[in-house]
């Protein structure tokens, strides 16, 4: 399979995308990553006084329990948004200069997972403070699950991206749609407390595997094998879906822009 | 050895008129049907070969299909029926600062564009000095360049393409950017690229700057190829027509 045509300059071409990527966001800021982690952890004062402070809700470590949804959450969302984005934002390569375009979904896996790796340390202080500690199962689980989610990310962003082009209302309709999304996957409350009806939210919302199997992994150091498999098929599909849709419309990119 | 071939080449855009929520609610059938048929035709069963070494000149009026034709040979758009070939490295000069960011640096987007353009990270590093002794952009070049005036995107851009060693040149009308002092060095360039026997492709609506480089010219007109040939020959043509 021709996942990606290496040219003798492909993996350079990559690593400068990556680099532009991020150099680009933290570009006159003063605490440049430290952002990315701000809105997650503000989300979670917010969540931790609503729920815990007021409503009381049972769940313990209930501030290191959203963060450690908050972050794979955060890390999702903002793929999409910017997978949406990630041809229309380009325009200035895409109409000037002839290169596989799929490299930007690959730069916009590692640079927004960079961006993820750096608000581990974050989770792992909350542990600290509770007297747990990471698990061995970490050196084997954080790459695995990063793969298995990169996938997702990258299916999803050629297809929003390509989509995107034809159909400029996409970027709206994907803010809506991720701000449902939130609410419909068990990123600030516990799984057991979804009533029976709606455990399809469970089944069907494909977001749910993946924020449940990183947060096993961090609070337990285990493997939650259901999710893990249910997330890995998901970006299976939506690979092959981002795949088909790209390649069929690609060559359309430079005159849509 | 052929360079660039079009072969029965044209190209239709499709016009896209999103014409609200009115045209979505209640013409949506007909919206996408009409996708389908209302076209844009730019290019209509264009043929030509350039061979090695040939400098050549693109010349026609504005919406023509120059710019049409520059796009497909540079691979950035696809024919919507024939065949475009194409055999060797290009450096399109296609337009001020393209495939730059603003938000990097001059240095860092000569890394990116270098790249971009066919080169590995070791040889745009091994040529970055040249470039930037070239460009003449000085200290500017660690600035971001948001900051560039119009002339010193043009002197970045026009630096890295000659440095990508192409074996394909296009230039779309850029000759004439940048100060007087540097579109002479620029032209000098590009003379060099023709002793060297570069393969040189030029567009423009001007008959001057196509006198002055090529020795073959292909005439588009309403999106066919008019005429082809000599350089005089075509140029004398194409000048009495527009008189």
């Amino acid at each position: 399979m021709a996942f990606l045509v290496i040219r003798r300059n492909t993996i350079d071409l990559l690593l400068e995308l990556i680099k532009k990527e991020i150099k680009v966001r933290y570009k006159n800021s003063y605490l440049g990553y430290l952002w990315s982690v701000a809105n997650p952890l503000a989300t979670a004062i917010v969540f931790y006084f609503v729920f815990k402070t007021i409503m009381r809700i049972d769940v313990p470590h209930y501030d290191l329990f959203l963060v450690t949804g908050l972050f794979v959450w955060q890390w999702i969302a903002n793929s999409f948004l910017l997978g949406t984005m990630l041809f229309v934002g380009n325009a200035g390569l895409i109409k000037k200069v002839r290169f596989e375009r799929r490299l930007l979904a690959v730069a916009m896996i590692f640079s927004e997972g960079f961006n993820f790796f750096f608000s581990i340390p974050v989770i792992v202080a909350f542990m600290l403070y509770y007297g747990l500690s990471p698990s061995v199962n970490w050196i084997i689980g954080i790459p695995l699950l990063f793969a298995i989610t990169a996938l997702f990310i990258y299916g999803w962003g050629l297809l929003l991206g390509s989509v995107n082009l034809f159909f400029r209302d996409m970027e709206r309709i994907i803010g809506i749609i991720l701000m449902l999304m939130f609410y419909a996957t068990p990123v600030f409350y516990p799984v057991d407390q979804i009533p029976a009806g709606y455990a399809f939210l469970l089944d069907w919302n494909p977001f749910t595997s993946y924020v449940l199997m990183w947060r096993e992994l961090f609070l337990n150091g285990s493997f939650h094998m259901e999710y893990m498999i249910k997330a890995a098929a998901f970006s299976l599909l939506f690979f092959v879906a981002g795949t088909l849709t790209y390649n069929r419309l690609k060559s359309k990119f430079a005159e849509l822009l | 050895m052929i360079r660039v071939r079009f072969d029965n080449v044209s190209k239709s855009y499709s016009l896209i008129n999103t014409g609200g929520i009115k045209t979505f609610l209640f013409n949506l059938l007909k919206q996408i049907k009409s996708y389908k048929n209302n076209k844009f035709v730019a290019l209509e069963n264009i043929s030509f070969s350039i061979f090695d070494g040939e400098v050549v000149g693109i010349i026609g009026r504005n919406g023509a299909g120059k710019s049409t034709t520059l796009a497909l040979i540079a691979g950035v758009l696809a024919p919507s029926s024939g065949t475009v070939e194409v055999h060797g490295r290009i450096a399109p000069l296609l337009e001020l600062g393209a495939g730059f960011h603003p938000e990097l640096t001059g240095r860092e987007n000569i890394i990116l564009n270098g790249i971009l353009l066919g080169m590995t990270k070791k040889e745009i590093m091994s040529k970055l000095e040249d470039i930037i002794v070239f460009s003449e952009l000085g200290e500017f070049v660690d600035q971001p360049i948001r900051m560039y005036s119009s002339g010193m995107l043009a002197r970045l851009g026009f630096s890295v393409a000659i440095q990508v060693d192409p074996e394909i040149l296009l230039i779309d009308e850029v000759l004439s950017v940048g100060d007087h002092a540097f579109s002479r060095k620029s032209e000098q360039a590009i003379y060099e690229f023709k002793q060297k026997k570069t393969t040189i492709i030029l567009v423009s609506h001007s008959a001057e700057s196509v006198r002055k480089l090529c020795d073959k010219v292909i005439w588009i007109e309403n999106h066919r190829v008019r005429m082809m040939g000599d350089a005089e020959t075509v140029l004398r043509h194409y000048e009495e027509s527009n008189c």
